[in-house]
């Protein structure tokens, strides 16, 4: 894509005061000596072309949303990011994409219209769907992500078993879509737009073959990219999209349900597209708080100073990752918590990554849990 | 003169075949200099080992236009890194999980361990592989992303 100042313009950029807070506030600058928030926007403003500066660290930035939160100026930093990867192209880029580029290969797979896809064999028989509910299950690549990253000892379809056992306890029996492609979330934050219309088209052609008109995700990732995205690219969707936390929030206010008492200590982790990106914060709390005998902890850097579990869109995880979450985790540790819950099978994924390392294990060995599945488990 | 019937030219498939370095490379290699015969479908990557083999590389090849990939290396007591082709073998699972998944016929690809004594297996693998992608016909990806014969022509007419 052609450079284009005016987008620039758009994201607030010349605002900057250069004041240096974001650099401060950002996660990788405090492990990273390259990398600095700051001077890739002044090098954009400054220069007007991105091919400028070293762009190997445009890709080191975790879209986490950190330095919107503080910026004086209300610049839209992240936005700014994904333009001037879109700018940079994702051709010739010079960024590493983690797991072999496994997982961008298989989304760009996903592109042919000719393939069809089997992905719905975690199925069982005590989980209910039907053909013709006015709910979707978006279920994202959770089946995909439970056959990659197995030897993590990770379950991440037992996110998707907990979220359809949750939905059916509140007597809905949602719809899955046999044929659904990912969201394309990690194409648009890499800037690659060919595909991530691609995408999006697909599954909105999908959704509108099926009248759907409420989709629960259980990704934050598909979450936002479902409800900012496809309708800022394609227009109004007739559809409203919830977070299983909004979701279970939304029910226990409306009606009391008793659930089990675990006696546990946790402690939250604000997903970043979750928190930050579309500010639900209190709904994964007040699920949390419902469940009697779960004592929530709060972590020092909690809601909208949430720290980000290291990487976004697969791309560039190194050492700077690894030291950002075994930080987070020792964050976690410190509030006397015995279980971590996330909400995004990504950060579960990640800190249990961070965990394989043998001589960290000690320091920061928490037990680390879905939202769901800690609901699920204690329904009645 | 009687005009030639035109024939509907046979399904070519394209096989990306990943062979080590120290087994089926050289199983390839005998395999010519003993003069067998087997298809000209195949285009040889070679690795310096199995276990080098990410299914990352499978599905880019497929991604890119590939009918079929074989991955093969060492039998697992002959692996000149030990562990290479025991680790290919569990990377293996997985990919076929999630070829599975995405909709790819599982004869797409085929993980073989043949010894660099072992060139006739060699030969037969590659004959056996054919075969089975013959009837499976085009991989869907490879009408929308391979270049056709003549747009190969035309861009290296192009280049020189």
């Amino acid at each position: 894509m052609a450079f284009d100042i005016k987008q620039i313009q758009e994201t607030n950029a010349f605002s900057c005061l250069e004041c240096g807070k974001c650099t401060g506030t950002c996660p990788v600058a405090r492990y990273s000596k390259k990398f600095s928030p700051r001077q890739i926007l002044t090098h954009a403003v400054h220069d007007s072309h991105p091919d400028m500066y070293d762009s190997a660290q445009l890709w080191s930035c975790l879209t986490c949303q950190q330095c919107d939160e503080i910026c004086p100026s209300n610049i839209k930093y992240i936005e700014l990011i994904q333009l001037l990867r879109q700018f940079k192209g994702i051709e010739n880029r010079e960024a590493t994409c983690s797991h072999g580029g496994i997982l961008e290969s298989i989304s760009r797979i996903m592109t042919t219209p000719d393939l069809q896809q089997d992905r719905l064999g975690w199925l069982s028989k005590d989980l209910h769907v039907s053909k013709d509910s006015e709910y979707l299950y978006f279920t994202g690549c959770l089946p995909y992500f439970e056959a990659l990253f197995s030897d993590l000892e990770v379950k991440p379809l037992n996110i998707a078993r907990s979220t359809l056992k949750i939905l059916n306890y509140f007597d809905i029996k949602p719809q899955l879509l046999a044929n659904e492609k990912c969201c394309g979330h990690d194409f648009y934050w890499n800037g690659d737009m060919d595909n991530f219309k691609k995408l999006a088209q697909a599954n909105l052609e999908l959704i509108k073959q099926s009248n759907i008109k409420n989709i629960v995700t259980s990704c934050p990732e598909c979450y936002r990219t479902l409800k900012v995205d496809y309708p800022n690219y394609f227009g109004t969707q007739p559809f409203e999209v919830v977070h299983i936390s909004e979701f279970i929030a939304q029910k226990i206010s409306e009606k009391n349900i008793e659930l089990k008492s675990p006696d546990i200590k946790v402690t939250f982790q604000d997903p970043c597209r979750l928190g930050r990106h579309m500010k639900v914060y209190d709904a994964p709390r007040e699920v949390l708080n419902h469940i009697k005998g779960v004592e929530l902890k709060e972590m020092s850097h909690h809601h909208k100073r949430a720290i980000c579990c290291g990487v976004s869109g697969w791309m560039n995880c190194s050492q700077i990752s690894k030291n950002i979450q075994s930080q987070r985790l020792r964050e976690a540790l410190a509030t006397g918590a015995d279980t971590l819950i996330t909400s995004c099978a990504k950060c579960q994924i990640h800190f249990k990554c961070a965990l394989q390392d043998e001589s960290l294990n000690q320091d920061i060995n928490i037990n680390i849990k879905d939202l769901t599945e800690l609901f699920a488990e204690n329904l009645n | 003169m009687a005009k030639a019937k035109k024939i509907a030219p046979e399904f070519e498939p394209r096989i990306v075949v990943f062979a080590c370095n120290w087994c089926s490379y050289p199983a390839a290699d005998s395999a010519g200099i003993n003069r067998m015969q087997y298809p000209t479908n195949i285009r040889i990557i070679r690795t310096m080992c199995m276990g080098r083999v990410n299914p990352a590389f499978v599905l880019k090849a497929l991604e890119m236009g590939a009918d079929g990939v074989l991955v093969s290396g060492c039998h697992f007591e002959d692996c000149h890194y030990s562990f290479g082709a025991r680790k290919a073998a569990e990377q293996y699972k997985k990919l076929e999980q999630i070829i599975k998944m995405l909709g790819f016929e599982k004869e797409r690809i085929r993980q073989e361990f043949i010894s660099a004594a072992e060139f006739p297996k060699f030969a037969k693998v590659v004959r056996e592989m054919v075969e089975q992608v013959k009837k499976l016909g085009p991989s869907p990806l490879a009408k929308s992303r391979r270049r056709s014969e003549k747009e190969v022509l035309l861009e290296e007419a192009a280049a020189s």
